[in-house]
């Protein structure tokens, strides 16, 4: 018995030893490319992606079937995948970056860890709006952040703008995604730009008062279903989560209601997801030849519908679903603006209590 | 002042060591080398964190204690009290109802109670979010039975307490149970004939003696719950860690974000301060083999089947329900996924298991090498403790902010050493250790190096210091005083800590999120990623997948019979002198 037990424990003990010298070094030599050399492989494009929805691999399938080009990826949240580049350097294995939000984008433009693409048909299939002004990243598609309503309990006519969100007539029945969220960012930064800091601070103050702590929900799939439910009349939310929720179930009973289309208001926000080329790129005429194949016809079909996306080509069809949501009026500001306003915008919605 | 007899005897036997120090180079006084390497390799993650608070950005500051830091405060010391108090009496409770008493079922609770270590706290979390709240099936239900106007709010910190005590109590329990079954029936025989109840010996006799197992388990579920960010955002609770994310991601103050995580950390300090007091005095070395443990006493009736109630009702709330829905979502999924994604999911888990194991065999030899070095000289002095203290900064440290001291100070190595073959030699390495999975297990040993050393040192300090002295007089080394007579004593511990290691790295997200190799995913990490898209129904089968997973090292202690250091049933074992 006393025997046994030792010589497990000896048993255990060896393994022990084995694995800790093992597992390492076969991890550190065999799991992976260091990147050493700092040769093109040739055939080969690396992408960061903060994109994945597991919509990603059928678009780069394509890619590789029309071109001949592999397509390696990673994804990871932005903030991390831009501090990963940036320690990366010029080691980075990164050729293209695709981030969500405008925000995102900009502060990797500031950031050094990208570089102009160079070339016309970027420039020729995305419009101006909605890329850097110095053609450093382009966008791929567009999410429209907007109001979603169950129209047995709110009816169209009683909603019209993000601003009127605020008004004492909502207490307790409106749904918001929490401040820690890129869109929710971009959105108050959307605010800050078309009316100042200081009336900004007074909309959302009043989001806040009428959306009590329940009902700020980390989710929005999980936003539209509480509408769904009955648990809020109303939540603002990127278009595409409806979509999908309709395309599982036709008769899902939430509706989107485009927000600002009156006259002289400026539209529904959009917010983007793009891709960057990557400063340190090692394979840069296969990233360029992936980043200009994501903005034509063929690229953006995939890359938009397969997320109920609008296309950021405009001479893209949107999915036939999308166009029963009608066509809004879109925000006519330069989308990197919502960068340059994200840091402003926290502290605002620090300043208000916005959880 | 005048010597007793008793230390006199002591200083005899410490300065007269009599037989030569064979292998043991220099004196007591030398500097234990290893444990001082090991010390500053965890440290430097750490320190680079604290270097943040010589950029002051104090505008920044100034912000954010006038608007978010002292509510986020308030939360995260609400938090600990909490989750602490909960883990310490579910914990604590459930292990004492197991070992000391009998009732239907007790065999099975004893090792089932441990089956939630497998459950990630952010899983268990959105399970109940998505369970629980107005949309989710619960509710929905009692609407139809009680009216459309019922409704009772999730999003609140007493939830965010109950699931990260229900994620967490197993640390305890697992602890607990150990150092209870370890306790010599005698002590409470004792108390029992001096007219204590029962429930009294308990309070008076197995909690102090216990105490140090009890203290080291609540303090690593509180590690856990101070650097959680998940659950937290989950039901609205803001606390520390979260605001770390939302000035860094969000704010892209990275400085700002790394002042605000050295105040976690000094609020960790403070707890493990307090571990330190806590247990302080409380040394009670294992004077035999091993003593007869407490008989347990049988439950009859209405007792027995409050006992199994109890246990049935944690079990299935921490463990139980939740598989349950995951297996729900889980089987709705099961239409829409071919032989590619099966592939792809047992890519995932390979990936998990390789980093699993690696990191534990790594740490635990770290550990070992760090509790046994500092213990070479002598005593623990002044020294050696900062230097433990040092080299298990980084459990108290959000995973995130680990990572991204990590990734400076490898990145930078990198870079210098990249820049120095080149100049000499004219060869280009690459990132030998930030795109290789060198640089994540150096993280996760930073990391988790407190929970194997924990438990390691546990099982030193339970160590009769005779036993090493006598060794040492019949002229063994230390090393070999190490592998043949503190090793075999000490492996169930460090088995635990192994296992303890390898679920947590099972578990762990934003260090895997950031440092793994190109392309490299993990299930937690695929997890997350279907999390925060909401899919719910896409994230059961790589979550059932991380439960069965981590499960295995678990049922493999069971089955060896060292889950309670060797005696899962306590009979009187013979050849006990």
């Amino acid at each position: 018995m006393q025997n046994q037990n030792r010589r497990r424990v000896s048993v255990a003990l060896r393994a022990l030893v084995l694995l800790a010298l093992a597992v390492p070094v076969g991890s550190g030599a065999l799991l992976s490319d260091p990147g050493a050399g700092a040769q093109p492989d040739r055939g080969v494009v690396n992408v960061y992606s903060a994109r994945h929805y597991g919509q990603m691999e059928p678009v780069f399938e394509r890619f590789t079937e029309e071109t001949g080009i592999e397509v390696r990826f990673t994804f990871g949240k932005d903030a991390e995948l831009r501090e990963r580049i940036k320690a990366e350097g010029r080691f980075t294995l990164a050729d293209v970056y695709i981030g969500v939000d405008a925000g995102n984008l900009w502060i990797a433009s500031r950031e050094g860890i990208l570089q102009p693409i160079p070339g016309e048909v970027v420039a020729r299939n995305i419009p101006e709006q909605f890329r850097d002004p110095e053609g450093r990243w382009a966008a791929l598609t567009l999410r429209l952040r907007t109001i979603v309503h169950r129209p047995d309990r709110v009816g169209p006519e009683e909603l019209s703008t993000y601003e009127a969100l605020a008004d004492p007539r909502w207490r307790g029945r409106l749904c918001l995604r929490p401040a820690t969220n890129v869109y929710t960012q971009s959105l108050v930064a959307g605010l800050i730009a078309a009316h100042g800091v200081e009336r900004a601070e007074e909309i959302v103050r009043g989001w806040v008062e009428n959306a009590p702590a329940e009902n700020v929900i980390d989710s929005d799939t999980r936003i539209t279903q509480t509408v769904a439910a009955g648990g809020c009349d109303v939540g603002v939310v990127n278009h595409y989560y409806l979509a999908r929720l309709l395309n599982d179930d036709p008769d899902f009973p939430v509706r989107i209601f485009w927000a600002n289309q009156g006259e002289g208001e400026r539209g529904v926000h959009a917010n983007v997801s793009g891709a960057g080329l990557v400063k340190y790129a090692r394979n840069v005429e296969n990233a360029i030849a992936l980043i200009e194949w994501l903005t034509e016809e063929a690229g953006q079909r995939l890359l938009a519908d397969g997320n109920f996306e609008y296309p950021a080509n405009p001479r893209v069809e949107p999915h036939p679903l999308l166009q029963g949501f009608g066509v809004p009026r879109i925000d006519p500001i330069p989308v990197w603006r919502y960068g340059e306003l994200q840091a402003e915008a926290i502290e605002l919605m620090n300043r208000v209590g916005y959880p | 002042m005048w010597a007793t007899p008793e230390t006199a005897a002591k200083g005899l036997v410490r300065r007269g060591r009599p037989l030569p120090r064979l292998g043991e180079r220099g004196a007591s006084s030398a500097l234990p080398l290893l444990p001082l390497l090991v010390a500053a390799l965890a440290a430097v993650p750490v320190l680079t964190v604290l270097l943040a608070l010589a950029v002051p950005t104090p505008e920044v500051w100034a912000h954010l204690w006038a608007t978010i830091l002292p509510r986020r405060v308030l939360n995260t010391l609400l938090l600990v009290l909490g989750v602490g108090a909960g883990t310490f009496l579910l914990g604590t409770g459930l292990a004492w109802l197991v070992v000391a008493h009998r009732f239907p079922g007790r065999g099975f609770f004893e090792w089932a109670l441990l089956l939630p270590l497998a459950m990630p706290s952010y899983v268990l979390g959105y399970v109940y979010m998505a369970t629980l709240d107005y949309a989710g099936p619960v509710q929905t239900s009692l609407r139809g039975w009680l009216g459309p106007g019922f409704s009772f709010p999730v999003r609140t910190g007493l939830w965010a307490v109950i699931v990260l005590t229900l994620a967490l109590y197993p640390y305890v329990y697992w602890l607990a149970r150990a150092a209870f079954y370890e306790l010599p029936g005698s002590a409470f025989d004792a108390a029992r004939v001096l007219g204590h109840g029962r429930g009294r010996a308990f309070v008076r006799v197995a909690l102090p003696l216990a105490r140090p197992s009890l203290v080291a388990g609540v303090s690593l579920a509180l590690m856990e719950a101070l650097t959680d960010f998940a659950v937290v955002r989950f039901f609205n609770f803001p606390t520390l860690s979260e605001g770390i994310l939302r000035v860094w991601y969000g704010m892209m103050n990275r400085e700002a974000a790394l002042e605000i995580a050295a105040v976690l950390l000094l609020l960790a300090l403070v707890i493990l301060g307090l571990e330190r007091r806590l247990r302080g005095r409380a040394r009670f070395s294992q004077s035999r083999g091993r003593a007869p443990g407490i008989s347990p006493q049988p439950l009859r009736g209405g007792r027995g089947a409050a006992a199994t109630a109890l246990c049935t009702a944690v079990l299935l709330s921490a463990f139980g329900l939740p598989v349950l829905q995951l297996g729900l979502w889980a089987y709705r999924d099961l239409g829409g996924i071919g032989g590619a994604e099966w592939a792809g999911y047992g890519t995932l888990a390979r990936n998990s298991l390789l980093l699993a194991l690696g990191a534990a065999g790594l740490t635990g030899l770290l550990a070992l090498l760090l509790a046994h070095g500092v213990r070479r000289g002598g005593p623990p002095n002044p020294l050696t403790r900062a230097l433990v203290r040092l080299a298990t900064l980084g459990y108290a440290v959000p995973g995130s902010v680990v990572a991204v001291g990590a990734l400076f100070a490898l990145s930078r190595l990198d870079h210098a050493l990249n820049g120095w073959l080149e100049a000499g030699f004219g060869i280009t390495v690459g990132l030998l250790f930030t795109g290789t999975a060198l640089g994540l297990l150096y993280a996760y040993g930073v990391r988790f190096l407190a929970v194997a050393f924990g438990s390691v040192e546990a099982s030193f300090e339970k160590l009769k210091p005779q036993l090493v002295e006598a060794a040492r007089t019949l002229g063994a080394s230390p090393r070999r005083v190490l592998l043949r007579v503190q090793l075999p004593l000490i492996a169930p511990g460090l088995l635990t800590g192994l296992l303890l290691v390898f679920v947590d790295v099972m578990k762990e997200l934003p260090i895997t999120l950031m440092l793994r190799p190109f392309g490299f995913d993990t299930l937690s990490v695929w997890i997350f990623q279907m999390v925060s898209e909401s899919m719910w129904t896409g994230t059961a089968l790589p979550s059932l997948l991380l439960v069965a997973v981590g499960l295995l090292p678990v049922m493999l202690l069971v089955r060896l019979g060292i889950g309670a250091c060797g005696a899962p049933n306590p009979r009187p074992q013979g050849g006990r002198a």
